[in-house]
């Protein structure tokens, strides 16, 4: 119980769970899932077939990065041949065409370049309050774009944030934010 | 290369359109490009259709299109290149053509966004950017990667979220004034600076809709189109360009360098001077997703410098009769972007425009001849700038 998966999940059958009783009564009712939208007066038939789509996506070649994660500490990824820094981090350089990658830790502070507030929400962020994503650029000389832990109206341009590594609240697994340098 | 003309021009209706299915959305742009050029579907070699989907319910739409149509069995392909998928479309079409594969090719783009619920659809466009590094972990949406642009262009250049509205005032009025447009009322500043936050800083008012819509043009060679009209118009130019998928990649967030690098390379090949564009051009439909995208597309474009697109806006010199007229359409905040149509119809109302066959209170004068379209897809992850001429 709790975790972001099920949360979701049940909040996405609550709000469709509506739809679904009407659908079925229409259909039980006149052998049809077709209804006449009311603002047009269209005749619409209502799918039956529904898709339910999640992802398997491969992190094999960036498994540092997640095992990283897990010790709460964020890796980015330098080219051992040409010196080219990555974040998000890459197993391969386009750079020089090699794949031999070091792995270092992301310095913990950065400055803010630029930010919004979510107020209408994905469907799969829906269960969320309003959040803040900025953009942080950080001393290695690249961004990382993060939910920022604030209130929206204190934040400046060139604002000093700190790099936080852990479980999100209320989401139970752990990812990264910022939040104002102390 | 062959010179290509635009010889057929049409623009369904825009909106919500639970009336129509996908392919019959099309076929009014179809038709219509068709009666316009005095052609029939056999006469069509090869077609190209803009779409995105995901929201509606044919994965395959150019096939079911083409069927529907009576295009089949000419070739036709589906192109993707998110909201300026259209514009990929006429580009495509336009290298058929010029390469001599073929004398005379459709482009179309058609969308049914509203064939699922909007939050659904929101969910959709927020994950067009890098998914696993902006949407899995932080759930950004599409007004929120321009709010991000937003915030950046008002803190360096102090523009206000009145400056934005006014892009968006200026194309409601526009918009009342076309018969296909999804929003044919006026708005005032204070209704747009009223309402509701999306993705702050940008409002519902800076926002375009969801759309259903789809368009259609036909290109032809230079000895097919003499043969046909007596008024081509024709593709001067076109320049493509593409951005990071990780807005992280970024530099910089007051403009979007793509749309900026199309532009160059359009100039160039159109002769035109990059430091005085407005000079050579009567009229430009621009990417007004968001009302900031409008102002980034007046620096972006050459049409201000950096830092002062929202003075444009400010002094009304976007309207008919000010530096340059933009978006006399609408623009996609007030006619509506069906995203894979949108490029489409910007070349559709271009065309009519340089035709001088729009409604009264929406025609541009034409005096020079040249015309713009500038269509980003994503937020610049694709930029197309195309120059039409007489
Ligand atoms: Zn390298």
């Amino acid at each position: 119980m709790s975790t972001v998966i099920e949360k979701l999940r049940e909040y996405l059958d609550k709000a469709e769970a509506e739809q679904i009783r009407q659908l079925d009564q229409l259909v039980a009712a006149t052998g049809l899932p077709v209804y006449k939208d009311p603002k047009t007066g269209a005749l619409v038939w209502v799918d039956v077939r529904e898709l339910r789509l999640r992802f398997q996506l491969s992190v094999n070649k960036i498994a540092k990065f997640v095992e990283g994660l897990s010790q709460e500490r964020l890796y980015y990824t330098v080219c051992k041949r040409c010196g080219a820094k990555y974040f998000p981090p890459q197993a391969d350089c386009p750079r020089c065409k090699a794949s031999d990658m070091e792995w270092r830790e992301v310095s913990r502070e950065g400055e803010l370049i630029t930010w919004t507030v979510i107020n209408v929400k994905p469907a799969s962020f829906a269960h969320n309050k309003d959040y803040v994503v900025g953009i942080v650029r950080m001393p290695e000389g690249f961004n990382i774009t993060a939910w920022v832990d604030a209130d929206p109206s204190a934040l400046r341009p060139g604002m000093r944030l700190r790099l936080v590594v852990g479980r999100r609240p209320g989401e139970n697994y752990i990812t990264y934010w910022f939040r104002p340098a102390q | 290369m062959r010179r290509v003309a635009v010889v057929g021009v049409g623009i369904s209706k825009f909106g919500y359109r639970p009336d129509v299915s996908l392919p019959e959305l099309a076929w009014e742009a179809v038709k219509e490009a068709l009666d316009d050029a005095r052609l029939d579907a056999k006469d069509i070699e090869a077609y190209v259709v803009g779409n995105v989907g995901g929201w509606s319910s044919e994965p395959l739409p150019a096939v079911v299109v083409g069927e529907y149509c009576g295009l089949a069995p000419s070739s036709g392909i589906r192109v993707e290149a998110a909201c300026a998928s259209g514009s990929s479309a006429v580009r495509t079409a336009y290298h058929m053509v010029a390469s001599g594969e073929a004398d005379i090719v459709m482009a179309m783009g058609v969308e049914k966004m509203n064939e699922s619920p909007t939050p659904t659809v929101v969910e959709f466009i927020g994950r067009a950017g890098n998914y696993f590094w902006e949407f899995e972990n932080f759930g950004l949406t599409f007004p929120g990667y321009y709010a991000l642009h937003a915030t950046a262009y008002m803190n360096k250049y102090g523009a206000t979220e009145a400056d934005l509205c006014e892009v968006a005032v200026k194309n409601h009025y526009y918009g009342s004034l076309n018969p296909k447009a999804q929003f044919q009322k006026p708005i005032t500043l204070e209704e747009c600076l009223k309402s509701r936050y999306v993705a702050w800083p940008l409002k519902l008012y800076d926002s375009s809709p969801i759309t259903d819509g789809s368009a259609a043009v036909i290109l032809a060679s230079e000895e097919v189109a003499k043969k046909i009209t007596d008024t081509p118009v024709w593709i001067k130019a076109i320049g493509a360009a593409n951005g990071t998928s990780n807005l992280s990649k970024r530099e910089d967030f007051t403009g979007l360098e793509a749309a900026r690098l199309a532009a160059q390379r359009a100039y160039r090949k159109a002769g035109i001077d990059p430091n005085e564009p407005v000079k050579y051009l009567d009229v430009a439909e621009v990417h007004d997703c968001f009302t900031i995208a409008e102002i980034m597309a007046y620096e972006d474009l050459g049409f201000a410098k950096r830092g002062e697109g929202y003075k444009l806006a400010r002094e009304k010199q976007t309207y008919i009769g000010g530096v340059i007229p933009v978006n006399l359409s609408g623009g996609l905040k007030a006619k509506g972007h069906p995203i894979g149509a949108t490029g489409v119809a910007m070349i559709a109302e271009l065309t009519r425009q340089l035709r001088q066959e729009v409604e009264r209170g929406r025609q541009a004068p034409i005096k020079k001849g040249m015309a713009l379209a500038h269509n980003v897809g994503g937020t610049g992850h694709y930029a197309f700038v195309t120059i039409l001429s007489l």
